[in-house]
């Protein structure tokens, strides 16, 4: 190395140079738990989705029906908590609040998937009843006038066209975790942020080090805003079928 | 009371001194009347006489206010499991067709058998073919709903019942919500399903059905039976002043 950098784009280089495995693992770090928290937190959304929807009413016995009021009662609560409060504050008292109450450390990476899951699930829950109840009433009278119960009604017909209906949300969820996780910097995740502030410290370079932050972040929101466009176009799928036995075999038609 | 109707068998279903209160309105005020076996009851009357309330009211899709609802002489009652049941052997044909949007033609008749009856994909796919052919949609195993025209919609909704072998199919004006031209295609399934000897109750305003096709024809008027017998005296002599005035309503389009 020839002196020190004197100038934005050599200081630029130089922090790459120097710190290039750390952005990657950083990055890395960013990618696993936005992914796996938004994947977690979109499973607990359909659930806690399903519950806001249904109303108990094929609940049999006494005891059952006031356990899913309960349990309708808890939902609330939750997704109120989580909806009304920063997720920087949620990091803070989940972590620090788990290693008091349980006298245990959890690992930064573990809590860093609990937060966004139950962060992501508390509002991916509205999006996921807002999605059921936007599926034509006529369908569940269908599912029910066959005499099938809520639940293969909800998974084999509801859900997946709910998931259909709430795809772009769950990308814009995804790509909104990308940047929310760099709050996590707060209980030491060892993400993005949290690694640049390492890297910019050093050397006091911090504008040249958050831009590279930056540019990484740019990327891949953008990268993956256009991934999810291209599966929701395959998603649409296809507009035309083949006529079974048609006089020309294999005719396409289209509605 | 008798067991016994005029074929000598017992009733399927008998709906005894039925009622439903929306809020505080009395829609349904008292029905009662047996369905036989191979009957094909159609029900007529003004719109907002309660038709539709009652067929929801007998496969409880509605929940009676009071009266009962007895398949082979048992009660339905109001929890799932009694009622799924019941509505796993009463199938149901809706004015808006009702299908399932994510599926094909094939699935939607599939889904029964998989998830109510929880048979074989095997046996599902091969009586769903059976009763798409019946009703002539066999070409179209392929297609979503979306793809589909009103006529062909409902016919594939009379195939995903029918796949069941339900003892009894209910129709809630099956043809109203379809383009006049391809009313005859849906009509002409019902006709066949009549002459299979298919018990059915089918709200209607297609007269003709009611007068060439049924065995029994049911007036409904402001949440009563106000008047019912075989077509012919139904729509040749009536005898109740409401019944007179609708038909000659009609009549007189
Ligand atoms: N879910 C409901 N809530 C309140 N009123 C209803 C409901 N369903 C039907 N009604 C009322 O009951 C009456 C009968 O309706 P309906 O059975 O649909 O009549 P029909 O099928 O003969 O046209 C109407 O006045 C209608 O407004
Ligand atoms: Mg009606």
């Amino acid at each position: 190395m020839s002196g020190t950098p004197n100038n934005f784009f050599s200081w630029i280089i130089f922090l790459l140079q120097q710190y290039h495995g750390l952005y990657f693992s950083g990055l890395i770090t960013t990618l696993e738990t936005s992914l796996l928290g938004t994947v977690l937190g979109c499973v607990l959304g359909f659930a806690v989705g399903v519950v806001q929807c249904s109303s108990g009413e094929d609940e049999t016995t006494p005891a059952k029906k006031t356990l899913f009021s309960l349990l309708r009662g808890i939902v609330k609560v939750y997704v109120t908590v989580f909806r009304g409060t920063p997720m920087i504050v949620q990091a803070m008292v989940i972590f620090y609040g788990i290693s008091e109450a349980f006298g245990v450390n959890m690992p930064a990476f573990q809590a860093a998937i609990l937060i966004i899951t139950l962060n992501t699930g508390a509002y991916m829950s509205e999006t996921v009843r807002g999605g059921i109840q936007s599926i034509d009433k006529g369908q569940t009278e269908g599912a029910l006038a066959l005499g099938m119960n809520r639940f293969p009604m909800m998974m084999h017909i509801i859900l997946p066209q709910t998931m259909r209906v709430i795809f772009p949300q769950i990308g814009n969820t995804f790509v909104g975790n990308i940047k929310d996780t760099s709050v996590l910097n707060v209980i030491s995740v060892t993400e993005l942020f949290y690694i640049t502030n390492v890297a910019a410290g050093t050397y006091f370079r911090m504008f040249e080090a958050y831009t590279i932050t930056a540019m990484i972040y740019l990327t891949l929101t953008l990268a993956f805003n256009l991934l999810f466009r291209i599966i929701e176009v395959t998603m649409a799928g296809r507009e035309s079928y083949t006529v079974v036995g048609s006089v020309e075999p294999g005719v396409e038609v289209t509605a | 009371m008798s067991d016994t109707g005029t074929t000598g068998t017992r009733p399927i279903i008998r709906v005894q001194n039925l009622k439903k209160r929306f809020g505080d309105h009395l829609v349904l005020k008292n029905i009662s009347f047996d369905l036989y076996p191979r009957d094909a009851v159609t029900i007529i009357g003004s719109s907002g006489s309660g038709k539709s309330t009652l067929l929801r009211c007998i496969n409880h899709l509605e929940t009676p206010t009071a009266g009962a609802v007895l398949y082979h002489n048992e009660e339905i009652k109001p929890d799932i499991h009694s009622v799924n049941a019941f509505r796993s052997h009463v199938g149901m044909v809706f004015q808006s067709f009702n299908l399932f949007d994510n599926m094909t033609v094939l699935e939607n008749c599939m889904a029964g058998v998989l998830y109510v009856q929880h048979k074989s994909r095997e046996y599902a796919k091969e009586i769903s073919l059976k009763y798409l052919q019946k009703v002539g949609m066999d070409p179209y195993i392929n297609a979503k709903p979306r793809q589909l025209s009103g006529g062909m919609k409902q016919r594939v909704a009379i195939a995903r019942a029918l796949v069941m072998e339900p003892e009894v199919l209910l129709f809630d004006e099956p043809t109203s919500a379809l383009d006049p031209e391809m009313v005859g295609e849906v009509l002409d399934v019902m006709k066949q399903l009549v002459s299979d000897g298919l018990t059915m109750i089918v709200v209607t305003h297609e007269m003709a059905f009611a007068r060439d096709v049924s065995t029994r024809t049911i007036f409904m008027d402001d949440g009563y039976i106000a008047e019912e017998g075989t077509p012919d005296q139904i729509f040749n002599h009536p005898q109740n002043k409401r019944t007179q005035d609708f038909l000659s309503r009609f009549r007189n389009g």
